[in-house]
């Protein structure tokens, strides 16, 4: 085990570093998803409501393993069928995030809807009642006391999605479980070298477990 | 625009909650400087019709006009209309992420109706009429019921509005805070504001109000001077209303 911390280990932080850089641009193109997404199903009208509905329930009955296959593979080859025949995408990661932000944009939106509806009704009516636009009272109103309870669940997605991205080592991005793969063909050592990558998951997430409960009890303290 | 003198014209009003008719047909004019207090038993349609006048509840039927506008056209441009419609809720409504002095400047510096300093100016001087002017820094959370109420009155008047609708404003509070608002609600009404109040409050009615206005069921069963409705009731259900809260 010692050997393979020795001769893998830079090969074991880039990978980490990969995981960590897919968790994080994941999670912030998923925010914007669920906001748009999580606005839409708050809304009175119809149709934004259909679209949101659809989307979520959509990308939360897939399998994130099916998605980034469909992602990678499938959308490629549609879109080379629509006239693009040189279409490649740039890299797996290219196509790997795509399918992780919607993924866990579903996710979020989810989130984002039950915060903001967690906030009083009558904090919307007021602010209307004041002639305040609906996007102004939800901007200036609603939103900023709804991220409050946001804040946990929204940490929590963090932790999900960095597990979730070992499964884009199924398209080839040499993140930390592909890495983990990699070593073990080479080494024939697959007890010490799940067991370092399982650590090492489980180290980082440990930290984010511990920040969350710091940022909870801080949001709680608050009120 | 239908405009005969009336600060608001409320004419066949009906509102359903799906198949439940809450306003079965309404008519009511309100000049300018007149306190109208609305009473009747819970259920009576009084808070509806209140929530109908500035369109917090869209009018199934019929038209109101506040102000020469037509706030059940569609084209109407709501959100300017309520600027000049002052609204206290029963549960205040006070913004909890923001201090006194931000829930207050909020709106009409976003609007654009006043800068930032002239905002507080106006806040704090507003603040000092409704007795707190050391909680300008304060969060709601550290007010009291009857602390929050002024707070939500004082919000109200710093858009200047021509016209005050009050929804229960002391029916969730403490009975010892009702006094503070009611207090600074009479001196609304003495200065001329024109203001429509749904309340349990009778001995404000009767003390404040220039006319009061029984509901039940959705419609206007009686009205009158306070003098005529609350101490000569003609309709057997006034009366028999009057008997359970007196």
């Amino acid at each position: 085990m010692i050997s393979i911390i020795r001769i893998y280990g830079d090969m074991l932080m880039q990978a980490l570093g990969r995981t960590l850089l897919l968790t994080v641009i994941g999670l912030l193109i998923a925010i914007v998803i669920g906001m748009i997404f999580g606005l839409m199903n708050v809304s009175h009208n119809r149709v934004l409501n259909l679209i949101g509905t659809v989307y979520v329930d959509a990308v939360r009955g897939v399998p994130l393993i099916v998605l980034t296959y469909f992602m990678y593979f499938g959308v490629a080859m549609g879109i080379q069928s629509l006239g693009f025949p040189n279409f490649r995408w740039e890299s797996a990661m290219q196509a790997g995030t795509i399918a992780l932000s919607m993924n866990c944009g579903a996710y979020m939106a989810e989130i984002i809807r039950a915060g903001i509806e967690s906030v009083d009704r009558g904090q919307m009516e007021a602010a209307r009642s004041l002639g305040l636009t609906y996007g102004a009272a939800m901007a200036l109103v609603v939103v900023p006391q709804a991220v409050r309870t946001m804040i946990p669940s929204i940490i929590n997605q963090f932790i999900i999605t960095l597990k979730d991205t070992s499964i884009l080592s199924v398209i080839g991005i040499a993140e930390l479980t592909n890495v983990g793969k990699t070593i073990t063909g080479n080494t024939l050592n697959p007890l010490g070298s799940w067991a370092i990558v399982g650590v090492m998951y489980l180290i980082v997430i440990t930290i984010l477990s511990k920040v969350a409960k710091m940022v909870e009890r801080r949001v709680n303290r608050g009120r | 625009m239908a405009d005969n003198g009336y600060k608001i014209h409320v004419s066949n009003l009906k509102k359903n909650f799906g198949k439940l008719e809450v306003l079965r047909d309404i008519s009511l004019d309100v000049r300018e400087g007149e306190v109208v207090v609305l009473i009747g038993p819970s259920g009576s349609g009084k808070s509806t019709l209140l929530r109908c006048l500035n369109q917090l509840e869209t009018a199934t039927g019929g038209q109101i006009i506040i102000d020469g506008h037509d706030v059940t056209d569609r084209h109407t441009n709501i959100n300017k209309v309520r600027q000049n419609i002052g609204m206290v809720f029963q549960h205040f409504n006070l913004f909890n992420h923001l201090n006194v002095l931000d829930n207050m400047t909020l709106a009409p510096v976003h609007l654009k109706l006043m800068t930032k300093e002239q905002a507080r100016q106006e806040a704090l001087k507003l603040l000092k009429r409704v007795g707190l002017e050391d909680k300008a820094e304060a969060y709601p959370s550290q007010l009291s019921g009857g602390q929050k109420q002024r707070v939500a009155i004082a919000r109200a008047l710093e858009m200047k509005p021509d016209i005050m609708l009050f929804d229960e404003p002391t029916s969730a509070l403490d009975p010892e805070m009702v006094g503070e608002v009611l207090a600074v609600m009479k001196e609304l009404a003495r200065e001329g504001m024109t203001m429509v109040v749904v309340t349990h409050e009778i001995g404000f009615a009767r003390e404040v109000a220039h006319r009061v206005i029984f509901m039940e069921g959705g419609y206007i069963v009686e009205e009158g001077t306070p003098d005529e409705v609350l101490l000569h009731p003609k309709e057997p259900r006034t009366i028999d209303f009057l008997s359970k809260v007196l």
